[in-house]
């Protein structure tokens, strides 16, 4: 951003008042948060009589104790995330970019066709009940570990902006030059090309690894078998149902044959949530810029 | 064989064989747009028919417009209808306002470390899962444990709210919800083209001596306006489709709260895996689609005619 001292700036009592608004913003934006991680490090006992507490009142970690001890459920959802988000991602960005590339290149003669292809998915939208049948019925992707990822792998919307990061990073002359030398495509592509747009796949990366980790409509509509509930529908269904939490443990757990009477429910509920958020936030401080970049790419067309 | 189409299709092939290594970087795309897309567009006649699964969809016969009578004749296709229409129209509405101010506020801030501080938090939750959300909004709600009714009502001397079963609270829940979670994300588009104003405008209008106000409203917000009005126009060209997870994970489903919560997408779905009735389900899905893709076509002719740069299409 650049500075603005060579403009008329705006006065120190404006600025203040912008600061004590965007101060209370701020606080809107982190309570929730706090809130959350407070109440999963308090003791249950306590916050059945007291209600949730803004700070954690009579400090326990029991609530993590306890679902990470019952947790091979919770373990298991964890790891099927991150499989899921990194093979997903792989997939995506390589379909995305590879599709991009192919609309970028302005000598292919059907360019066209497959930019029009791909967008006219963007304007209509067949909607839930058919997409529903023909997931189901014709992919027969139900209850199978695709079903997690094939359906957010081809995204148009990011096709279109890694285009326009193609277009602007990326002179025709590269091209021409690599096929004068003799390379194949798909050796332009991968020697040539992705090492020069590196950032832009990140972005990419990045959306797509956000929309894989924060899912929960994928198993919400297409598993059944709770052997492929990934961490955020894990997280629903304990939100749903608090008992859920100790069903799974009961069912997993040999050694306490009465989980109802030991389940830090209140708590261990926030625990839950603030195991499903803490990798986003933690890594949050990184990816951030990216995000930015990728959306002012995104707003420069579109 | 004809000999034009003879003709045509040796240019195709020609060209097949000539880039083949293109037509095979685009094929995986290409194969998942016709899993994910194209064939669910054939999917649309199930609107029209009445299905059994044991004959399955094409051999189910067909019903005409019977399942859109069903659906219009519930007071459901009103509710659902108004809601998803309100409510899309006050988040573009609001949320655009919402960012527009806070991107105008953070460019115009002069400690700047300060202004990247407060960009960056209310980016933040634009990263968390409508189901974290959930749990967020859920501390603050619950009836017999929530953070409102046990700390912040009683201290304003005020009952607390049974608040997964009072409609009343929920539209404004709801707004400030998606205004939370949205409005940082929305902020960085519009900050990106205050950015791009070329500076020059504000060194003239110095010498003028306009105020700073009258700079923001006589160069900066005339200068957005036309990415306002595309961002709007394609938040019209999606009005009929809502955010499913706000409108389904924030209320936990509450029957009690369908009344202000219930949208098409909610509805579609529940109607669909809840009560299995699939004509019902998919003649509000159709219906969606239809008005869906007018919409889009209608705003982006709109946005063509201001301004053919921006035009999707």
């Amino acid at each position: 951003m650049q500075s603005k001292s060579r403009f008329l700036q705006i006065s120190t009592v404006s600025e203040a008042i912008l600061h004590i608004f965007f101060g209370i913003v701020t606080l809107a934006c982190l309570v929730p948060l706090w809130a959350v991680i407070s109440i999963s490090l308090s003791d249950d006992n306590k916050i059945r009589q007291s209600g949730y507490r803004l700070w954690p009142v009579k400090w326990s970690v029991k609530s993590y104790e306890f679902v990470l001890a019952q947790g091979a459920a919770i373990v298991h959802a964890y790891a099927l995330t991150i499989f899921v988000t990194v093979v997903g991602t792989i997939l995506c960005v390589l379909v995305v970019s590879l599709y991009a590339y192919v609309l970028f290149r302005k000598d292919f003669k059907y360019r066209k066709f497959f930019t029009f292809f791909g967008f006219f998915t963007m304007l209509i939208n067949a909607g839930l009940v058919p997409w529903y049948i023909v997931c189901v019925n014709v992919l027969r992707l139900k209850d199978t570990i695709y079903a997690l990822i094939l359906p957010y792998v081809m995204n148009m919307w990011y096709v279109l902006i890694f285009r326009t990061y193609l277009s602007m990073s990326l002179p025709d002359s590269i091209i021409e030059s690599a096929k004068i030398d003799g390379a194949g495509e798909f050796t332009t592509f991968f020697r040539i090309v992705v090492p020069l747009v590196k950032p832009g796949l990140a972005t990419i990366a990045l959306f797509a690894a956000i929309t894989y980790w924060n899912d929960w409509w994928l198993p919400f509509m297409l598993v059944e078998s709770e052997k492929l509930y990934n961490l955020q529908y894990l997280m629903y269904r304990v939100q749903q149902k608090i008992q859920y939490l100790a069903e799974i443990a009961a069912k997993i757990s040999v050694v306490s044959n009465s989980p109802f009477k030991d389940l830090p429910a209140e708590s261990a509920r926030m625990a839950m949530a603030v195991l499903g958020m803490g990798p986003i936030v933690l890594a949050y401080p990184f990816f951030q810029r990216y995000f930015v970049k990728g959306l002012t790419i995104g707003a420069i067309k579109g | 064989m004809a000999n034009g189409q003879r003709t045509y299709r040796s240019g195709f092939l020609r060209e097949l064989n000539k880039n083949f290594p293109l037509f095979l970087m685009a094929l995986p795309g290409v194969v998942l747009l016709i899993a994910f897309s194209y064939l669910p567009l054939f999917g649309l006649i199930i609107a029209f028919k009445d299905v059994h699964y044991d004959l399955g969809i094409l051999k189910s016969p067909w019903v005409g417009l019977k399942n859109f009578e069903f659906l219009f004749k519930t007071p459901d296709a009103f509710i659902i209808t108004r809601n998803t229409l309100l409510y899309n129209f006050a988040f573009i509405v609001f949320g655009n306002l919402a960012a527009i101010a806070t991107a105008i506020s953070l460019s115009e801030m002069r400690a700047r470390f300060m202004a990247k501080f407060y960009q960056s938090v209310m980016f933040l939750p634009y990263f968390l899962s409508w189901v974290v959300v959930a749990y967020m909004a859920f501390a603050f709600l619950s009836i017999d444990l929530g953070i409102l009714n046990t700390m912040i009502l009683p201290k304003l001397g005020l009952q607390p709210i049974a608040w997964y079963f009072e409609t009343k609270p929920w539209p404004v829940i709801l707004i400030l919800a998606n205004l939370w979670k949205y409005t940082g994300y929305n902020a960085v588009i519009y900050l990106a083209a205050i950015t791009g104003i070329d500076p020059e405008y504000y060194e003239a209008a110095l010498i003028d001596g306009a105020s700073k106000w009258q700079q923001i409203r006589h160069i900066t917000i005339p200068l957005l306006s036309p990415l306002v009005v595309v961002l709007v126009l394609l938040g019209i060209g999606r009005i009929f489709y809502a955010d499913f997870g706000l409108f389904y994970q924030l209320p936990m489903n509450s029957g009690a709260l369908f009344d202000v919560t219930n949208v098409i997408d909610t509805y579609v779905y529940r109607t669909l895996m809840g009560m299995n009735d699939i004509g019902m389900a998919s003649a509000a899905s159709f219906y969606q689609s239809i008005m869906g893709f007018i919409l889009v076509l209608t705003s982006n002719l709109i946005v063509r005619r201001l301004d053919p740069e921006k035009a999707l299409f």
